[in-house]
């Protein structure tokens, strides 16, 4: 089944023509990357989909229903919530208050299914756990990158937009994390990734779509991304 | 030198009380400022608004003569929830109409700034030019109590004398000057659980600290604004009618002094702090107590902007620095 689906997409920054026209969609159960080059409109796409950015034309469809204007607080309410690139994570909150803040829309906080997310968030990162009275902002990149996954996760959605989860981690670190976003779909939350780390995310996902200056230049199941010469050469150079 | 020490007990007493209410007034301008980064120039106006509410419910219930404290407390209790309605009510227009759509379209600054400077003037000007206003809608009769000499003092219709009730040094500390105190350190208390401990608290802090975040984790950040400014209003309200309280008399341009004062207690402590507030209003009161003990009443405001100046040239940030954003749980 169809979970997302952007039409024709296009996004304007006052004359910048950041997406220009993609089309694409997210099938429920499976991880979708997007990989590109900086500048080439990954994280504009995301905001989209998320309601922080307004269309300039086209539209989004989540779980078949039109949402291009909704507002961001009711595409959380259907389901869709967003690490965003860089973390931000509130910096003067604890671990626990941002993992609230991540379930602010639930209505059922003192419920057992409420209880069950968290320990399902403490399960995928045990340092959270360790750290729930710690102020985000003290908190090493990693740890915060930890904290924004979970905290998107807490939302109990459909699907969870990733936007490069591994940006200045350690490599050992980004194998953990990537592993931890199979484990995701694996407990069945639909995703959708951005990434510069295009080997590790093209293993792993089950459709890719290569992003040029605000285009879809090439689309394909990630395995065969990863093989493809032309993208071999512009994306998995100095690759970990 | 020796009036102050002579009389260091009362300047400190009456300090605090005139701290308490710079305080009340001030989380105002830090509320907003912690979640817009914005100045609310109308607040003074909310407070105004506040005061003639006080009046009003009080020549509308018939008060009069002179009243002790507790006499008087039916009456004023029904002026503080008249007064906080109104307060509350105004903060809200004020939001709605100097912010709400510019706030949207991601004005500039200094737009925002201009367009909360004019909705001060107007909502001063309304209450300044009521009898007017009256007369166009033909009411001026029937509200002939109410809008009369709309540019003169207006007094409360009941005069409440206070009575000492507790000795501290050589001075002793009337009811109203008790009550004053404790009312606004309980409202700063409750506010200060509110915003650590509630989700609506919770959703303030996020959008001050990350307003994009806090989109994507579900908050209305336009509800979140609205709250902001009706807390700010609420607090207003009380102001007032401790105000009313302690002076018994107010103008439509009483907001103007107070509410650069309160500004003032607000840089100073911090803006963006709640804390800040309450310190900055108390320090604030205080020092313009013993300055006008020792020079003169006519130094009083200045001490104010020179106690600013200096701390902010040794803290720029304000006493407790640290904003709205920041604050930890
Ligand atoms: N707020 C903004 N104002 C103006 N232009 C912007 C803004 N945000 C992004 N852009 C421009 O839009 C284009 C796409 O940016 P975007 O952030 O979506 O890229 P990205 O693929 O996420 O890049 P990166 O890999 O570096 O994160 C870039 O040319 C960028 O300069
Ligand atoms: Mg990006």
């Amino acid at each position: 089944m169809t979970l997302l689906e952007i039409r024709d997409l296009n996004v304007n920054y006052g004359h910048i023509e950041a997406i220009r026209g993609i089309s694409f969609s997210v099938e429920e159960g499976t991880i979708t990357t997007l990989i590109g080059a900086n500048g080439a409109g990954k994280t504009t796409t995301l905001k989209t989909i998320s309601g922080l950015r307004k269309v300039h034309s086209g539209s989004v469809f989540f779980d078949g229903k039109d949402i291009t204007n909704a507002k961001p607080y009711e595409r959380v309410k259907m389901g869709l919530t967003q690490s965003p690139e860089g973390r931000r994570c509130f910096p003067g909150m604890t671990v626990m208050e941002n993992l609230e803040m991540g379930a602010l829309l639930r209505k059922d906080r003192r419920s057992a299914a409420y209880r069950e997310d968290l320990e399902r968030v403490f399960g995928l990162f045990p340092r959270l756990q360790e750290r729930v009275k710690q102020a985000a902002g003290t908190m090493s990149g990693g740890e915060q990158q930890m904290l924004a996954m979970g905290r998107a996760l807490m939302a109990r959605p459909r699907l969870v937009l990733l936007d490069e989860p591994s940006m200045g981690l350690a490599p050992k670190l980004i194998r953990q994390i990537f592993s931890i976003v199979d484990e995701i779909k694996a407990q069945g939350t639909t995703v959708l990734l951005v990434e510069q780390n295009a080997n590790q995310a093209l293993k792993r996902s089950d459709v890719a779509h290569v992003l040029e200056t605000g285009k879809i230049v090439r689309s394909g199941p990630g395995e065969k991304l990863a093989a493809d010469p032309a993208v071999k050469a512009a994306y998995l150079g100095g690759d970990v | 030198m020796e009036f102050l020490i002579g009389n260091f007990a009362e300047l400190t007493i009456t300090g605090l009380v005139l701290g308490s209410v710079y305080a009340l007034v001030a989380l105002g301008y830090t509320l907003v400022y912690g979640v817009l980064q914005l100045i609310n120039f109308a607040h003074s106006e909310v407070f105004m608004w506040g005061t003639y509410a006080v009046v009003w419910v009080l020549t509308l219930l018939g008060a009069s003569g002179t009243s002790s404290l507790a006499g008087a407390a039916g009456y004023l209790a029904i002026a503080l929830v008249a007064a906080v309605l109104m307060s509350g009510g105004v903060a809200l227009i004020v939001e709605r109409f100097a912010y709400r759509r510019l706030v949207r379209q991601n004005a500039p600054k200094y737009i925002i700034l201009i367009s909360a400077i004019g909705a001060s003037f107007v909502l001063s000007e309304i209450m300044g030019l009521r009898d007017k206003i009256a007369g166009f809608l033909g009411l001026q009769g029937v509200l002939g109590d109410y809008v009369n000499n709309p540019r003169n003092t207006s007094t409360l219709p009941v005069e409440i004398k206070p009575e000492p009730v507790l000795q501290i040094g050589n001075y002793m500390v009337r009811d109203t000057e008790l009550l004053i105190i404790i009312s606004a350190l309980i409202m700063m208390f409750v506010l200060d659980q509110f915003i650590r401990r509630t989700s609506f608290g919770r959703q303030i802090r996020a959008v001050a600290q990350d307003p994009e975040a806090a989109s994507l984790m579900g908050a209305n950040s336009t509800n979140v604004v609205r709250l902001t400014f009706l807390i700010g209003g609420v607090m207003a309200g009380v102001a007032a009618t401790l105000y009313m309280i302690k002076v018994g008399a107010t103008g439509f341009n009483v907001g103007f002094v107070l509410g650069v004062k309160a500004f003032t207690a607000a840089v100073l402590g911090g803006i963006g702090n709640l804390r800040g507030a309450l310190l900055g209003g108390l320090i604030l009161g205080i020092a313009e107590n013993y300055a006008s003990g020792i020079l003169g009443s006519e130094w009083r405001d200045v001490t104010a902007f020179v106690l600013l100046v200096l701390v902010l040239l040794v803290r720029p940030s304000g006493l407790l620095g640290e904003s709205l954003g920041r604050a930890r749980a």
